[in-house]
């Protein structure tokens, strides 16, 4: 029997008190990872997703739905430009790169996106398996969908119209999708996409084209090529002076500025990740008062106990020691606790709101600042215990003796 | 409080006998080091316990000397084995469970060896107290008070015990109460007075 041995006597020796405070700790720092692993994740998606991007150009609408569509999958398009509208850019000498994209169909969820092989290589995304697209209706998967429906190269697929899967949609089955390459992971959106050819996307929806009315305006019937965006990145800081204007000014492009609508959407968000984040913290001091009253309160009970310790020949460093092990022991369940909690609830999230998923929200990722966040709970811990313990230096063992039950 | 010049050999037991305010317990705790007199020194095998600095007079104290507390001072939260543990880990770096089990078998304990000390009834949480002073193999039991809050018959029972315990364990009893039913059981008696 040790004095590790005793403090988890103690603690067990009053467990319900134990458990209300290991409890009230673990919410605390739940969420706190919770906030964390959101924010984080969401502003590296963002940032990753949106590198070398400078502009997008497409349908007029809103401006924010531009982007979210078109660089982070995760909203519906705001409609397609003409085909012309790529060559326009491409003469441009301030524009270095124009990736087109075709969306508007999906396989089990997951988006297939028509476009070029400068699309998974701006993401840096390398083949695993098989090779990048040739032919029309060859397909390239993504790691995230090979794993999540266990596709293999040479699988025939049939897609979707919409973009997820739980719109009552209707199958193009006259035109399989072959999977001709499967990638590796790259941590960006690519690794939730169906890469094909611009030209399979027209194929699949240029035979059948009448028949699928939704998010096609009335000059689609004459069946002209389109796209649904193009991602231009700037070869020269200047074009950010002039180009956006030169689009806006076009009939029906619009140039939406990935920096700019991003910051104002984090900003939205950031307000309210703020304001719960202020109610985590006041929730983790709440948990460090109730650790401190419970120790507090143990330790007068059991006065009589540590100065007869001390008698016996206990050193004051090991009482002293014991008290804090105490604290820093119901920490530290509290914030192994709370850490699963909140990753728990982060896997929860994610594979119950689409949204979330297609965000790329990460359970089983760790965030460096969650070490932050349990070492500020150990310290909670260590300091409620801190002034109770002291009282173990100031204590008269013969006085308490007399006077202690 | 002022005593003369006292000598207590060891194995003989010893009774330091007065009414409340005589000064027992400020006694005892000049003997066990908690106090310094004003005057005089307290040796104990040999060491001169006024004269130690506080983790010196902590050692002395762990190294030679058990206490027998009237209200026992058993940990609530361990059992009546853990608590012999954590006293003999506290006086030997280390808890031996056979000399343990041994010794609370020697006080009749057995049966209880793994109860919690609310669990136990007034006898059985003395002869606990009684194991956990002696297992540390001290070579004096200091004992306040040990039988003042019992009848007749548990109180002589208590001091058979002690004695048969120091006995086994070759420990040396000092025993301060007001009690004087147990005098006739000690060879030496301190009388003090109460304060005129």
């Amino acid at each position: 029997m040790s004095f590790l041995g005793l403090s988890f006597a103690y603690l067990r020796d009053r467990a319900l008190n134990t458990v209300l405070n290991i409890a009230l700790l673990a919410l605390a720092v739940a969420t706190l990872v919770i906030l964390l692993l959101f924010a984080r994740q969401l502003e590296t998606r963002f940032d990753r997703d949106a590198q070398g991007i400078d502009l997008v150009v497409g349908a007029k609408g809103s401006p924010l739905q531009l982007i979210l569509s078109s660089i982070y999958q995760a909203d519906v398009p705001t409609g397609n430009i003409p085909l012309a509208s790529i060559e326009i850019l491409r003469q441009n000498p301030s524009v270095a790169k124009v990736i087109p994209l075709a969306q508007g169909d999906n396989f089990r969820g997951y988006r297939i996106l028509g476009t070029e092989h400068a699309y998974p290589a701006h993401y840096g995304a390398a083949l695993a398996e098989g090779q990048l697209w040739a032919k029309t209706a060859e397909v390239v998967i993504g790691a995230d969908v090979a794993k999540g429906l266990g596709m293999k190269l040479g699988q025939r697929f049939i897609g979707s119209h919409g973009l997820s899967a739980d719109e009552a949609a209707q199958g193009h089955d006259q035109a399989p999708f072959i999977v001709a390459g499967i990638l590796k992971p790259s941590s960006s959106v690519v690794d939730r996409l169906i890469l094909t050819s611009i030209e399979s996307v027209w194929d699949v929806h240029g035979i059948d084209h009448d028949e699928s009315g939704e998010n096609h305006h009335a000059e689609d019937h004459d069946m002209a090529p389109e796209v649904t965006a193009l991602l231009v990145s700037y070869s020269s800081p200047l074009a950010a002076v002039q180009l956006p204007g030169f689009i806006n000014r076009q009939t029906n492009l619009q140039a939406a500025v990935p920096a700019v609508e991003i910051t104002r959407l984090l900003q939205l968000v950031g307000l309210g990740l703020d304001a719960v984040r202020a109610l985590a913290v006041l929730l983790m001091l709440t948990a460090g008062l109730s650790i401190f009253v419970a120790l507090y309160t143990a330790l007068r009970q059991r006065e009589g106990d540590m100065a007869m310790l001390r008698v016996i020949g206990a050193s004051r460093g090991s009482i002293f020691g014991q008290m804090i092990f105490e604290g820093v022991a119901l920490a530290a369940a509290g914030a192994v606790l709370g850490v699963a909690v909140g990753h728990g609830v982060v896997a929860l999230a994610a594979s119950n709101f689409r949204q979330l998923a297609e965000l790329g929200l990460n359970a089983a990722h760790f965030e460096s600042g969650e070490v932050w966040i349990v070492v500020g709970a150990l310290a909670i811990g260590a300091f409620s215990a801190l002034l109770p313990a002291l009282r173990v230096f100031r204590a008269d063992i013969a006085d308490t003796l007399t006077n202690s039950r | 409080m002022a005593i003369g010049d006292w000598h207590q050999n060891s194995g003989n037991h010893a009774l330091v006998l007065g009414p409340s305010g005589s000064g027992k317990t400020t006694l005892i705790n000049a003997i066990t080091g908690l106090i310094t007199p004003t005057q005089g020194r307290v040796l104990i095998d040999g060491e001169d316990m006024t004269a130690l600095a506080a983790p010196a007079r902590d050692s002395l104290r762990r190294r030679t000397i058990a206490l027998v507390f009237q209200t026992l001072r058993l940990i609530p939260a361990l059992s009546v084995r853990q608590n012999l543990a954590l006293a003999q880990t506290i006086a030997r770096g280390r808890h031996d469970d056979a000399a343990i089990e041994a010794l609370i078998a020697r006080v009749g304990l057995s049966h209880r060896i793994d109860a919690r000390p609310r669990t136990l009834s007034q006898g059985e949480g003395q002869r606990a107290a009684i194991a956990r002073a002696l297992i540390t193999e001290p070579r004096l039991v200091v004992a306040d008070e040990p039988t003042s809050a019992l009848d007749d018959a548990n109180a002589m029972t208590m001091i058979d015990l002690l004695f048969e315990t120091a006995a086994a364990t070759g420990a040396t009893l000092l025993v301060a109460t007001h009690d004087t039913r147990i005098s006739s059981r000690f060879a030496t008696v301190l009388n003090l007075q109460a304060p005129s």
